[in-house]
């Protein structure tokens, strides 16, 4: 006899029992701290803090353990966590120029003011699997320069003085928050690079990729990838100057396009801008690449591919919202499911009748072979 | 509960969704972008519903949270739980007792009373999305009232079918002006919209929209003069209680093609058991 489905409340509990144990794994090994994914799973806390656009290391971590290493999950606790908060002050736009650089490239000069530093990056290592990492050993601390590193120009401006570049200037307007109203289509660049900033990581890589590939092509270069500190400052009515209540790490790319001109403008190179928290380059590279492809309308492009169509590109690129939908499809469908059933029921009835009485059966595979 | 609001969001979230219902009620039908904020639960599991009850809520109401017509569903369960946890208020399974009623894919069968809010859960507020799948082109079209594409889709049903071949999120003309997505209920459930004495609200959090049904309010489901709008019947009455005005779920008994038609609605499938024996 069936038995309407009872015992929902007390199967959860059970399922979140479960889930917490998995999470702590074998007794055997000790429990996994937040201190050590902070320090040592970094590039997955920065990802996490870039998605969830909120700056805490330490809660990203946690948010990283709890979902027991899942970033879109832990990307959504944190989210889920930031949208609690409230807004005590606004900070003053953040000046990447000047950046306690810890590692910054161009792909366009072979040498430029500040230098080329790589810093600590995976892009010369050979992936070869480090089979010492498996046992237990000291890595030895890296040498380091004596001078502090003097803050660097940004490269995009030195093209600047001959006009090549074209100039992006402060308006001075208050920036829509995505965060707070609903992004209204077509929406401004301000409000893209907002959505770009929190856009799933994968998604943006295909994209940018796919403009790469010849959808709505338009051959960038890495005109500065730069990497560190920022100062963060707020101003406060007691005092004349903006007041730095503390620093975070950022990623920034400036990938340099082609423009062809039209008849009022001459021709000159465009930007694509990609900025994340914390050490986040493929993002911000991928980022960078989608912003110029969606200026595509803005310049007067033709529109070719999916990754030029703001919207289709823009409604899609949020992680939570993205894997809250795809999953919803676990949730009971009973009532459509019966709905379409009955119809289709019903439809097949009519096509039945609708056959001659003598129909043959359909025909069997071998008699089917030729 | 400790270190979050009463309900979970914050006043002035609150407020802002309450300003939107305003305009929602005061234009039936009309989708009004709302800053939707994030939820501790995922988006499409209701998080356009939750912020809603969440805004409505007050500490005397009565909550009942349905999903697929049943009280114990899980996800009806978790959100239910969620509102005892952080606003602490009664609930109930009785449709009748609530007066604010969460629900994903049903109305209830027992009629809804003036003072009763029932709020939705939508996951595509846009009636004319699947016709059309830019925001941009969307808006337009209802602001000239453009909803030929819509009839046309609905004839190309009957030309192909010989039916509308849509069963569910059966497209209504809300006071004759607003073509409006009912949310995913069956079209079984369409008549129940029309001079409804209970408030009606949608809530759509990934999608960033809500709107209202106000009461008795004309609620047209749209259709054809030779081919009128109707509703699904079933040969068989419900197998637990006998009712034979209720939406049923088939249900698979064993694995030789055995299968018996229950209430979809458990609220109301007791009652009527109740009542009959």
């Amino acid at each position: 006899m069936y038995v309407a489905v009872k015992g929902g409340e007390q199967a959860i509990g059970n399922a979140h029992r479960w889930l917490a144990d998995r999470r702590r794994g074998e007794r055997e090994q000790a429990e996994l701290s937040v201190p050590q994914v902070q320090g040592q799973l970094r590039l997955a806390v920065d990802r996490v803090m870039a998605e969830a656009s909120l700056y805490d290391p330490e809660l990203a971590a946690l948010a990283f353990k709890q979902a027991s290493g899942d970033l879109i999950e832990a990307v959504f606790l944190l989210r889920a966590y930031r949208t609690t908060l409230p807004r005590l002050a606004e900070s003053v736009p953040l000046d990447t120029a000047l950046m306690r650089i810890e590692r910054r490239i161009s792909a366009a000069y072979k040498d430029i003011p500040g230098g080329q530093v790589l810093g600590p990056t995976y892009d010369y290592t050979h992936r070869l699997l480090d089979f010492m990492q498996l046992a237990d050993g000291e890595v030895p601390a890296p040498e380091r320069a004596e001078a502090v590193r003097a803050a660097c120009p940004q490269i995009l401006e030195l093209l600047d003085a001959e006009g090549l570049m074209e100039r992006e200037q402060d308006d001075g307007s208050e920036p829509f928050d995505i965060t707070r109203d609903p992004p209204d289509f077509p929406v401004d660049r301000a409000t893209r690079l907002q959505m770009l900033a929190r856009g799933d990581e994968g998604y943006l890589l295909a994209l940018g990729y796919s403009t790469q590939r010849g959808y709505g092509r338009n051959h960038p270069f890495a005109g500065e990838i730069r990497q560190g500190y920022v100062d963060v400052e707020i101003v406060v009515d007691e005092c004349d100057e903006p007041v730095c209540i503390g620093e975070i790490a950022l990623s920034e790319c400036q990938m340099i396009n082609q423009f062809g001109g039209t008849r009022e403008a001459a021709p000159q190179f465009t930007r694509g801008y990609g900025l994340a928290f914390g050490h986040n380059e493929r993002k911000t590279m991928a980022m960078a690449l989608m912003d110029r492809a969606l200026r595509a309308e803005e310049l007067g492009e033709p529109i070719i591919g999916p990754a030029q169509q703001a919207e289709f590109v823009l409604a899609h690129a949020d992680s939570v919202e993205a894997s809250g939908f795809v999953s919803h499809l676990k949730l009971p469908h009973y009532v459509d499911f019966q709905s379409e059933l009955e119809l289709l029921r019903r439809l097949r009835r009519e096509h039945a009748a609708t056959q001659p009485a003598d129909n043959p059966m359909p025909a069997s595979p071998e008699a089917q072979s030729s | 509960m400790n270190g979050y609001n009463f309900a979970y969001l914050d006043e002035q979230t609150k407020r802002m969704i309450r300003r939107g219902l305003l305009k929602a009620v005061a234009i039936p039908g009309y989708q009004v972008p709302f800053g939707g904020r994030e939820m501790p639960m995922p988006y499409g599991w209701g998080t356009g519903g939750m912020q809603l009850t969440a805004s409505i809520l007050g500490q005397h109401d009565v909550l009942k949270v349905i999903d697929q017509g049943a009280d114990d569903t899980t996800n009806a369960v978790s959100i239910r739980a969620f509102f005892e946890r952080v606003a602490d208020v009664e609930t109930t399974t009785r449709a009748t007792d609530a007066s604010v009623i969460q629900t994903r894919h049903r109305i209830p069968e027992t009629p809804l009373v003036q003072g009763q809010i029932m709020v939705f859960q939508v996951p595509i507020p846009e009636p004319l999305r699947f016709i059309e799948p830019s925001e941009t082109e969307t808006r337009l079209m209802h602001a000239l009232e453009e909803y030929g594409v819509m009839h046309v889709k609905l004839y190309e049903d009957i030309a192909r079918h010989g039916h509308i071949a849509t069963t569910y999120a059966y497209p209504v003309k809300v006071d004759g002006r607003y073509v409006t997505d009912p949310s995913p209920i069956p079209k079984f459930d369409n008549p129940k919209l029309h001079m409804c004495e209970a408030l009606m609200l949608f809530g759509a959090g990934r999608e960033k929209r809500l709107y209202a049904i106000p009461p008795y309010t004309r609620v047209e489901s749209l259709d054809f003069e030779d081919h009128p709008f109707e509703v699904q019947r079933w040969e068989a009455p419900c197998a637990l209680c006998g009712s034979q005005e209720s939406f049923l779920d088939e249900v698979i008994t064993d694995d030789a093609g055995g299968r018996m038609f229950v209430c979809s609605d458990t609220d109301y499938c007791r009652q009527h058991s109740e009542e009959v024996a």
